[in-house]
């Protein structure tokens, strides 16, 4: 008995302790090479120094689960933690003979088709353990994607809290507000991950969507 | 079913139109099912209506689960047409009544066809375009 109290009563403190610093999950979703693990490293980069993956001109470079806990975002004088889980690109077909023109092996390619498919599988498994979700699309892309308003109406769905990211605009075929008037009912940034352009206005948001969760 | 020439050119293919009606009363695991069952007999299907958001992840991850073991399955090109226009309140409300009587979105429209033939599908607010593969 009085080792439960006490039990209670540290556990009581350390919640006390943490209470407000809750590590928000925050997720990249997306269709294959639009962006996300550059997004996703340059936040990283900025706040921690370190990178969470690696980025490819080829699509599916990433084929798993990628995360990075207890980044602290601050941002004029506020301040959030977050974990940051990058995930494969979502798609509805794959082919390995895509991959042969890259200059790889057709054994590879397969490889790479393989992985990339389980890919998908988990991004969609990871879907419902979201607090906030960054949907990143390319910008010189047409926005009405099937892929796209399946994932974000997945997850309205689920209630998670979608952010529709506009990557890649330092391309002259960029055009966000194609994007906008797509998905009329969403909050859309444009930015470009690769340059690091508009990034305030992204954190922004993500300050702005945290405070509703 | 979809024929092939002897260069390998498509002759011809099957569109199947499925009404809501026939999906209504299926769960889940038998609507992703009978789906996948036309679209691996290389068939297009227009559904009346749309799955929920639910089972549209679903499919993609049944389909990504069959490529590398369904002998030349590259997966499938899928577009679901609907109103989007922004609506007043009432107009949602007077939507999610008639959705709600008749068990779905019947004001929209499901396209599947595999990747094999179905190259790509174009869709922009007025229009949509299939594209076959050669």
């Amino acid at each position: 008995m009085a080792m439960k109290i006490l039990r209670n009563f540290f556990k009581r403190i350390f919640l006390n302790i943490f209470k407000g610093r809750k590590e928000i999950k925050l997720g990249f979703y997306g269709p294959p090479n639009v962006g996300k693990t550059s997004l996703a490293n340059k936040i990283c980069k900025d706040f921690t120094g370190e990178e969470i993956g690696k980025v490819s001109k080829i699509p599916h470079e990433t084929r798993n689960i990628q995360f990075k806990e207890k980044v602290e975002i601050s941002y004029k004088g506020k301040k959030m933690v977050l974990k940051l889980i990058d995930t494969p690109g979502i798609t509805t077909k794959v082919d390995y003979e895509d991959f042969l023109k890259y200059k790889m092996s057709k054994k590879e390619a397969k490889k790479r088709a393989k992985e990339a498919t389980q890919g998908v599988i988990e991004s969609i498994k990871w879907l419902d353990d979201m607090d906030l979700v960054v949907v990143v699309l390319d910008a010189t892309e047409n926005p009405y994607n099937q892929v796209n308003i399946t994932i974000i109406g997945n997850l309205v769905a689920r209630k998670i809290p979608v952010l529709i990211v506009a990557n890649k605009i330092d391309l002259k075929k960029a055009d966000v507000k194609r994007i906008e008037a797509a998905f009329p009912e969403y909050e859309v940034v444009g930015i470009s991950a690769k340059y690091g352009k508009n990034l305030e206005e992204f954190y922004e948001s993500i300050f702005k969507f945290v405070k509703k969760i | 079913m979809k024929k092939r020439g002897k260069f390998g050119k498509i002759k011809g293919f099957v569109i199947q139109f499925i009404p809501y009606s026939e999906i209504k009363d299926l769960d889940s695991n038998k609507r992703i099912r009978k789906i996948l069952d036309i679209v691996l007999k290389n068939n297009i299907i227009i559904l009346q209506g749309r799955l929920r958001p639910e089972e549209e992840t679903r499919l993609i991850g049944d389909t990504m689960a069959m490529i590398g073991h369904v002998k030349n399955f590259k997966g499938i090109e899928l577009a679901v047409i609907s109103n989007n226009k922004e609506l007043n309140i009432f107009s949602k409300l007077r939507k999610k009544i008639a959705n709600f009587f008749s068990g779905g979105d019947l004001g929209a429209i499901t396209i599947i066809g595999p990747a094999t033939i179905v190259k790509e599908i174009k869709r922009n607010p007025k229009k949509i375009e299939l594209m076959l593969n050669r």
